[in-house]
């Protein structure tokens, strides 16, 4: 038995919108999230910008306890149950009763580190000998699964519950997993997203492997800059998207709205050969990964309308270019549209997958393909490859009715997934 | 500081982890944190530590675990504050 699987439910924290509305008028109108953040400046990081979501903190009381929020260092577990849960409510889904949970209902919600300013304040506390003050938060908010725990407690959910783990490519990866399981009759709802921590404890890393732009941390809304020549690096980010993915029977049958159909997908790895490393893509993973998503889906790769490209502003962005032009086999005036969220909001690590699936989903529903930020010198190998109106710099109204979204991460893994359109069958 | 007194800090203490209000509204030495308030078993380490900063005492692991009710709770706080000659 395969179920056909559809979007019924979004929800977003993203730096440049923390909730769905914000978040459907911010990229509709290329509104920038970046903003410069003191704290690294403090910490003498080099890439002091960053896209950090602000929510405000009387809405943080609709979705946690007081007792919760007393002692709450995940920002990640903040960003991801307050998406999970705005996403539930949009598809007109409720919490279970409190005596028994949904079981049809299950969440795949993956992050890539969880409360990791909790776990430094438990660092230092054991350090100091203090053991016995740490309390009895810190497994909840530390453990990788802190958040889907959060979720399946608030909502009830008593399928798969479960986080994954795969880098860039968590976001994507995590709907493909709650599309499995619904496509095979395993479950009938998923609240499929992924989240990721604020702050530099989580983004040191990459400040060091200098692969974060640092001229441009007195121009913050130019600082992420994908398909550019300028472009310096990846901006960090943080936040979570999430979407409620549901059998398209159960959809109908209880008359939610239908954002889109899931038509497939596929993830990969290149294994770290040939060409591909921790840090470096297998072009050859990243072909197959494509073509095998297409293949799967059963639409034609000549159907995709647009792209929503992983294109983290690196000097890999025209690599990726090439890679889609291989896949697909289609190039310049042939190649669909191509655009990238980070300009906006920069590189959400582990969310980033999942908020962009959903400014792709709301791209579908509504028809516009939301604009390229920062990408007015575009990089002249790109050009080479792709015509230039095909990378749009302001929003174009239009019917879609396929996109293809990839996500690549370190460790040479890779996730592509198919939307549609949804036209009554 | 007498029984009175320890039993209105005590609630303070325990009222942001009770779940059941009603047996919070009727606190005697006689309720049990788990059974009657509700309190989820793992949030008994907070309840201890708020109570060791509140009346700048330590509880050590085997007071702790004879820590079940209001009235237990009440005398292992005297014991320690007595020990620290207050």
């Amino acid at each position: 038995m395969t179920n056909r699987v559809v979007v019924t439910g979004l929800g977003v924290v993203s730096p440049n919108g923390a909730d769905l509305m914000q978040f459907r008028h911010a990229i509709r109108n290329g509104v920038s999230g970046i903003k410069k953040d003191s704290q690294l400046e403090e910490l003498l990081f080099s890439c002091q910008i960053a896209g950090k979501p602000v929510i405000d903190q009387k809405r943080i009381l609709q979705y946690f306890t007081a007792l919760e929020l007393r002692s709450m260092e995940s920002t990640g577990i903040v960003y991801g149950v307050i998406a999970g849960i705005d996403a539930w409510k949009d598809a007109g889904l409720v919490p279970a009763h409190v005596m028994e949970p949904n079981w049809d209902c299950g969440t795949i919600f993956g992050t890539g580190t969880s409360g990791i300013d909790k776990f430094r304040g438990a660092i230092y506390k054991i350090d100091e000998l203090q053991i016995r003050k740490l309390g009895s938060t810190v497994v909840a908010q530390t453990m990788m699964s802190g958040v889907s725990a959060f979720l399946a407690g608030k909502l009830g959910l008593g399928n798969q519950v479960s986080t994954n783990s795969a880098a860039c490519a968590t976001g994507v990866e995590s709907i493909l997993m709650a599309y499995d399981r619904i496509k095979s009759g395993q479950a009938t709802i998923m609240l499929a997203g992924s989240t990721s921590d604020s702050g530099p404890y989580i983004w040191g890393g990459f400040d060091a492997m200098k692969v974060c732009p640092y001229k441009y941390n007195d121009r913050p809304e130019k600082g992420s800059r994908p398909m550019s020549i300028s472009a310096s690096g990846f901006v960090p980010g943080s936040g979570a998207g999430a979407m409620v993915l549901e059998s398209l029977e159960s959809a109908l049958s209880r008359g939610a709205r239908i954002y889109a159909e899931i038509r497939g997908g596929h993830v990969n790895s290149g294994g770290q050969r040939g060409s591909g490393t921790m840090t470096a893509p297998n072009p050859e993973a990243v072909q197959r990964c494509i073509t095998a998503a297409v293949r799967q889906s059963g639409v034609q790769s000549s159907e995709i309308d647009v792209i929503n490209g992983h294109l983290t502003a690196t000097v890999k962005d025209t690599l990726e270019i090439e890679n889609w032009i291989a896949a697909l086999g289609r190039k310049g005036d042939d190649f669909p549209y191509i655009n990238s969220l980070k300009g906006m909001i920069g590189h959400c690590i582990s969310a980033a997958g999942s908020i962009e699936c959903v400014a792709s989903v709301l791209e579908l529903h509504e028809g516009f393909i939301f604009p390229n930020l920062n990408c007015e010198d575009l990089h002249p190998e790109i050009e080479a490859l792709v015509s230039r109106d095909k990378i749009p710099q302001t929003c174009i109204e239009k019917p879609i009715q396929v996109l293809a979204k990839a996500s690549f991460g370190f460790g040479d893994v890779n996730a592509c997934i198919i939307l549609k359109r949804y036209e009554n069958g | 500081m007498d029984k009175e007194e320890l039993l209105a800090e005590l609630k303070v203490i325990v009222t942001p982890y009770t779940q059941d209000l009603t047996a919070l509204e009727q606190l005697t030495e006689h309720t049990d944190f788990i059974k009657d308030l509700q309190i989820n078993s793992a949030n008994l380490v907070d309840v201890v530590l708020d109570l060791e900063e509140k009346f700048d005492i330590e509880i050590d692991n085997d007071s702790m675990t004879k820590m079940l009710d209001i009235k237990s709770a009440i005398a292992i706080i005297e014991e320690k504050l007595a020990a620290n000659g207050r």
